[in-house]
């Protein structure tokens, strides 16, 4: 059971230069502005930007295109269950209604629910290349320096550290775990029933985490050694310094996210309306 | 700043819990049967991090854990619902604060208390912390992520009642009782 997960990939493109720091502080705006606005121009601008970072950035497709086929088939599914949930949210939304096609009972098919489904999934799809590209060009150490480089206190940026460290190890021992167990005779096959199911979860679940609380007592009585945390600050072996390219970055995702916002919130409504 | 809560010990212990709480949320879920509801093995672990580490050590892991889970193997994080995994761990630590596990007490009592301390926090968490925000922050349409959150907040509340509460008296029963020795004469 080999599972594939989204890991840094070490390449030389203009994104891969910038730093940790620069990227987390990019992405968070980024984020943060896809999230505000409801403006369809903004979107899709942002979408546009967000595929030529993609590019710029010369990672290859099929890296990323697992984590991407998931995302999409939870994105159609999304869709679906809002249409079934609230048919009628669009037209809630924009006030109007013009209506294409009746289903049955109160579904119909209107332009302002194609319309606010359409900017819901875009919202989507302007974060995801952002997203990933963070998770596929940043070390995991260089992370933890950029988190303290932004204001979070070491040991939180540690801690995230070690989780990051820690996974694949935990990976593993998941897997260690579970064969032993099937090896002794458990079936973790899909057709048990949901007790038996339960009781041998907890067969693995039991060994795993026991052995992760006495790891955590083992690390930290390394760290306690080595004296971390005797000092207000410490020093990071990834840590790079901004360079120019750091500071135009950061400039270029602040301009975006102030005019972002005031577009938005010009006529007082988060959400562009054609339909008025 | 905040050298007193966060000691070595919970530091590491949000790392690997963190590390443990990705790993389960992968791997560790139970298909129930019903579309979309799994058994998710990750918050009973959360729960007894929370009992063991304390409410920081709570927030920390369910924010940070959630937050890599969903990049990690989605690709985006969903901020409503990590928020809302954070404050489980939050409160479960702050309420329990009072279950003394690392001495090997889980009991009659703690159970209960336990298990009321779970039903309360998951509903606040999934019932309303994570819908509302949803609506916040997605403008998604209400009944469906009301049901979504009634869905996934039943399911975790049974799964940390069950499980929750098996993996706290299995670690109970790790530990030697304070004043377990006798002294003999």
């Amino acid at each position: 059971m080999k599972h594939k997960i989204l890991s840094y990939i070490h390449q030389e493109s203009p994104i891969h230069r910038l730093t940790g720091a620069a990227k987390l502080i990019g992405f968070i705006l980024w984020s943060l502005t896809a999230m505000i606005t409801y403006d369809t121009r903004i979107l899709v601008v942002m979408f546009i930007l967000g595929i030529m970072i993609f590019l710029l950035s010369k990672v290859e497709f099929r890296y990323i295109s697992f984590v991407f086929y998931i995302f999409l088939l939870f994105l159609f599914i999304n869709n679906i269950a809002i249409f079934l949930f609230e048919p009628m949210q669009g037209v809630e939304m924009y006030h109007t209604k013009h209506e294409f096609l009746h289903i049955i009972g109160h579904y119909s098919l209107t332009a302002e629910q194609l319309f606010y489904q359409a900017n819901l999934t875009l919202k989507y799809l302007t974060i995801i290349p952002l997203a990933l590209l963070f998770m596929v060009t940043t070390h995991p150490s260089e992370f933890a320096a950029s988190l303290n480089k932004i204001g979070v206190s070491y040991r939180i940026s540690y801690a995230v550290a070690l989780a990051l460290r820690y996974i694949p190890d935990i990976q593993r021992d998941y897997q260690n775990i579970s064969l032993a167990q099937q090896a002794r005779g458990i079936d973790l096959s899909k057709k048990q029933k949901l007790t038996k199911k339960l009781r041998y979860a907890s067969s693995i679940l039991m060994p795993l985490i026991f052995s992760s609380l006495n790891q955590i007592e083992t690390i930290s009585a390394a760290m306690e050694l080595r004296g971390f945390g005797s000092q207000k600050r410490r020093s990071w072996y990834h840590e790079r310094l901004f360079t120019k390219a750091d500071y135009l970055a950061i400039m270029l995702i602040v301009l975006l996210f102030v005019f972002s916002m005031i577009i938005t919130f010009w006529d007082g409504n988060r959400f562009y309306n054609p339909f008025i | 700043m905040n050298s007193k809560v966060l000691s070595i010990k919970t530091v590491v212990a949000i790392g690997i819990g963190a590390a443990v709480f990705i790993i389960l949320s992968r791997f560790g879920s139970i298909p129930t049967g019903i579309p979309n509801t799994n058994v998710e093995t990750s918050y009973a672990f959360l729960a007894l991090m929370s009992l063991l580490y304390g409410p920081v050590a709570g927030l920390l892991i369910g924010l940070i854990g959630h937050t890599i889970k969903d990049a990690v193997f989605y690709g985006a994080p969903w901020f409503s619902w990590i928020i809302s995994s954070g404050v489980v761990g939050l409160l479960i630590g702050l309420a329990a604060s009072r279950i003394k596990l690392r001495d090997g007490e889980f009991g009659g009592k703690a159970i209960i208390s336990f298990n009321i301390i779970q039903v309360i926090t998951n509903a606040i968490a999934w019932f309303l912390i994570a819908p509302t925000l949803d609506i916040l922050i997605y403008a998604e349409p209400a009944n469906k992520v009301y049901i979504q959150g009634l869905v996934a907040g039943a399911a975790n509340i049974v799964t940390v009642g069950v499980l929750g509460t098996l993996l706290a008296i299995a670690y109970a029963k790790t530990r030697t009782k304070k004043g377990s020795l006798t002294r003999e004469l």
